[in-house]
């Protein structure tokens, strides 16, 4: 679990399928067709960079640079579906230098929560549409 | 199902143009009436291939508009907006309504003002078509396709190089394209040393943002011949549309672009041929490794050779199979809603001859127009009567 797991901080939430699937970001349904019957709150998991980048030409309300990754998760042993995976920021160090973290492909890393991603209201989309919080990954210690 | 025939076509000059995205979608559709010899009230269907004039400009309505301005109403209009694939979704539609019946005569015109905005602005018109879970993480498609990048260089071996050499083919064939907005050769250390815009691809590793408009006009085959010779004329013996996941990161392999494979597979089944029938290819190269990952997803190479074929020139204009003669849209431009038909206008130009220095010997072309990230495709496939 990640040590920055915290009670009151909002969940990271795939939804699990009726014939044990889980996506992220949950869907009406599974790629199967299959219907919701509940959520896992990947906080509680650990991925893998699969792949990233840094991009130096970003969008309003966007930091720049923007070092990006995909990220794989490890599921509990049983699971057996498709691959469960999230796109999210890399985090910033935590010595004040404003630099993300040095990542690579085949690194661990884990959830770390941000109360905003990006600006609302600075690019296109209408700022009550969705929200703006939510999670970078970091390296796992 | 009737055969449809394109019976005449044109395209504007791309770039940074003054005009607004009425009066491209007009001189565009002036010229393909011109060019199939017809006026505007001879149209049953006029079509408008279009993703964002509403956010790009504050124009909508853009079919009725350019109805009026070309004088050809009554003819039913539609604006067909599917992102970057809007064109080949267009040609989509106007296949549909000639070989349905619905229509005797369409004429299609894609257009898009993107060069007012500033490419930050612009890139997040585009980067609107993401799941939500993306956008607030400040995905672009550009950072799609670095992530894509780096994942293809690593799983098979590919050198940074090949898609430099992507960049530096299409830039060499749009020297012979006059509509281009770029007609100008690179070297590939240019490529190469150009600033960072997503690690690891460079700026040349991406078409710029493009004002422009391009059409085509469609009629049954059968009647093809009472408004142009037989040679010029080509028909659409193929087409398909299918789409993918729209959250990219949940795509089973990030390296293949399924909406590729399944529009072509169902393109190739209605014109009776396979891959290697195609003499000439117009592939959607908003960014070099998508030209990789559509040859491949195409058939046309192996998962994982594309690079290869690039490396070996098989994809040169005089090479086995020319990928982008038009310069595609690395070094034409990339006005979305009109690159999927001026995809398809370069391939009529190739398979009626009509191509000037750009002319390679085709028979059959196919064009594959990409929308998002993959996330909706059109396949189609054009034969000459040469």
């Amino acid at each position: 679990m990640s040590e920055n797991t915290q009670a009151d901080e909002p969940t990271f939430e795939a939804a699990e399928y009726a014939d044990g699937t889980v996506t992220y970001p949950p869907h009406t349904v599974s790629p199967n067709g299959a219907e919701r019957v509940g959520t896992v709150d990947l906080r509680e998991y650990e991925g893998t960079i699969l792949t990233w980048t840094t991009s130096t030409a970003t969008p309003p309300g966007v930091r720049e640079p923007n070092t990006l990754a995909i990220v794989e998760f490890d599921m509990d042993e049983e699971y057996d579906g498709p691959a469960v995976r999230a796109l999210g920021q890399i985090a910033e160090r935590e010595d004040g230098s404003g630099e993300t973290f040095d990542v690579d492909i085949g690194d661990r890393v884990e959830p770390v929560y941000a109360d905003e991603l990006r600006e609302p209201g600075a690019g296109i989309r209408e700022p009550e549409s969705q929200d703006w919080d939510g999670f970078r990954f970091r390296p796992v210690e | 199902m009737e055969r449809v025939a394109i019976i005449g076509a044109s395209m504007t000059q791309f770039g940074q143009r003054d005009a607004w995205v009425r009066e491209l979608l007009a001189e565009a559709g002036a010229a393909a009436l011109d060019d199939a010899g017809i006026d505007g009230d001879d149209l049953d269907h006029l079509y408008v291939s279009n993703m964002a004039s509403g956010e790009f400009e504050g124009q909508t309505g853009v079919p009725n508009a350019l109805a009026h301005d070309l004088a050809a109403q009554p003819a039913y209009t539609a604006r067909i907006d599917q992102t970057s694939s809007s064109g080949g979704a267009g040609v989509y539609a106007a296949w549909q309504s000639v070989a349905s019946g619905a229509s005797d005569l369409t004429m299609l015109v894609g257009g898009e003002k993107m060069t007012h905005r500033t490419t930050s602005e612009a890139t997040d018109v585009i980067a609107s078509l993401t799941h939500p879970v993306e956008y607030k993480q400040g995905v672009t498609l550009p950072s799609f396709a670095g992530l894509t990048a780096r994942l293809y260089l690593d799983e098979y071996d590919a050198p940074r190089e090949s898609l430099g050499k992507v960049a530096v083919k299409n830039h060499a064939n749009g020297v012979d394209n006059p509509h281009a907005q770029f007609r100008k050769e690179v070297d590939l250390d240019t490529v190469l040393e150009s600033p960072i815009v997503a690690d690891p691809l460079r700026l040349y590793d991406f078409c710029p943002i493009t004002d422009g408009s391009a059409a085509l006009v469609f009629c049954p085959e059968s009647v093809a011949e009472e408004y142009v010779p037989e040679d010029e004329y080509a028909v659409v013996s193929g087409i398909g549309g299918a789409t993918d996941t729209h959250v990219v990161h949940e795509r089973a392999d990030p390296t293949t672009m399924g909406g590729v494979a399944d529009s072509s597979d169902i393109a190739y089944e209605m014109a009776g041929i396979g891959p290697d029938d195609v003499d000439v290819a117009e592939l959607h190269d908003m960014f070099t490794i998508l030209e990789f990952l559509q040859s491949e997803d195409l058939g046309f190479f192996e998962k994982g050779e594309g690079w290869k074929a690039v490396e070996e020139g098989v994809t040169d204009r005089d090479g086995e199979l020319p990928i982008n003669t038009s310069g595609g849209l690395k070094s034409k431009g990339h006005p979305l809603g009109a690159s999927g038909v001026a995809q398809v206008y370069e391939i009529y130009e190739q398979v009626t001859g009509n191509a000037g220095p750009r002319q390679v010997e085709a028979d059959t072309g196919l064009a594959c127009n990409v929308g998002g990230f993959g996330n909706c495709v059109t396949t189609a496939i054009l034969e000459g009567n040469q």
